[in-house]
């Protein structure tokens, strides 16, 4: 057996490894958080300056330029996904070490949850059907406030696409990390406890990481909110939908 | 650090045992963070520092873990490109809970 000549064979046998092995994934991900980073912090850590929303346009970029399967590098980067749940049980750390403040405001919590949950989903459906929506998009944006491991699950009962509400729950946190802190200073709301509520309830992990970097007592409330609603939204969505004519 | 990690999987692999067995339509994680939450508050000991160590760097980077799939957003541009005014839209944060 001759060994291949470099160049161009050899150079494609290396691109095959890369496109298959999880290394190249996993590595370029880490490198574009990492630059996401840097890019947040130049802008003074500006709302809109979202690490997940540059991270996620500089990977796209990516994959278009090189010709990328998106399965490919999803398999590849599968580990990171997998982490989310892990992350989701350690909520409990921080909402253990504020739990005095949570058990106080525990009432007030749940109305707010339960009233931003249901008008997230409410509005997302009338919209959808105001703009003639096709049914599976109305279905898959539904549940959009709801945290990505939690919605997958929802989508599919609705009958809705489970890719699409991915991309859709994480636009939603974006926009809702992005967008919540400027709004939530336009009508004055100064209580860690509220902020924290509303980034969770409305922008769920993505705003959750955001509460989390700005102020512990928020990142606690929003961890709080995010799993209230991911509890409200799977249990009380499916039996609202049903409701529906058509 | 492992042992944190032990826990935190043992609380989702529960959750996700009990929401199958009990079919709830509630996932997996979530039923694992209020048993992790419960087992705290039973302990009534301030969380071990190892648990907040782990915990705190998961939770820290949590916005890294959504980009895998936030990646996904590329198989649906020809749908975005057509029922983009309705999705944008809906993901604008014009609906926060009342707070006060």
């Amino acid at each position: 057996m001759a060994v291949p000549p470099a160049g161009m064979s050899g150079l494609t046998e290396i691109w095959v490894y890369l496109a298959r092995d999880p290394l190249a994934a996993l590595t370029a991900t880490l490198l574009a958080w990492l630059a996401a980073l840097r890019l947040q912090q130049l802008a003074g850590r500006h709302p809109l300056a979202n690490p997940v929303l540059i991270a996620i346009a500089l990977l796209v970029g990516g994959l278009l330029a090189a010709g990328i399967d998106y399965r490919a590098y999803f398999e590849g980067t599968r580990f990171a996904h997998f982490l989310l749940g892990p992350a989701t049980v350690a909520f409990a750390v921080p909402l253990y070490r504020q739990w005095q403040l949570v058990r106080r405001s525990a009432l007030a919590a749940l109305l707010a949850v339960l009233g931003g949950g249901l008008f997230a989903a409410a509005t997302s459906i009338a919209l959808g059907f105001a703009l003639h929506t096709a049914p599976e998009v109305t279905a898959s944006i539904a549940p959009r406030s709801v945290t990505t491991p939690v919605v997958m699950g929802i989508a599919e009962r609705l009958g809705g696409l489970p890719s699409l509400t991915a991309a859709l729950v994480i636009a939603s946190g974006i926009t809702g990390a992005a967008l919540g802190p400027l709004t939530l200073n336009l009508v004055r709301v100064k209580d860690w406890r509220a902020r924290g509520l509303a980034m969770g309830t409305a922008a769920h992990g993505v705003g959750t990481a955001r509460a989390l970097t700005v102020d512990a007592t928020a990142g606690a409330f929003s961890g709080l909110a995010m799993g209230l609603n991911a509890l409200a939204t799977a249990l009380l969505l499916p039996l609202l939908w049903r409701l529906l004519p058509g | 650090m492992i042992g944190s990690l032990a826990a935190l999987l043992l609380c989702q692999l529960a959750g996700e045992v009990v929401a199958r067995a009990l079919h709830l339509p509630v996932p997996g994680p979530v039923i694992g963070m209020v048993l992790f939450l419960a087992a705290l508050t039973l302990r009534q000991d301030p969380a071990p520092e190892a648990l907040s160590h782990t915990a705190d760097a998961l939770l820290g980077n949590l916005g890294l873990l959504f980009v895998p799939a936030g990646v996904g957003v590329v198989l649906h541009l020809p749908l975005l490109a057509r029922d983009w005014a309705p999705l944008s839209l809906a993901c604008s944060p014009v609906r926060w809970p009342p707070s006060r």
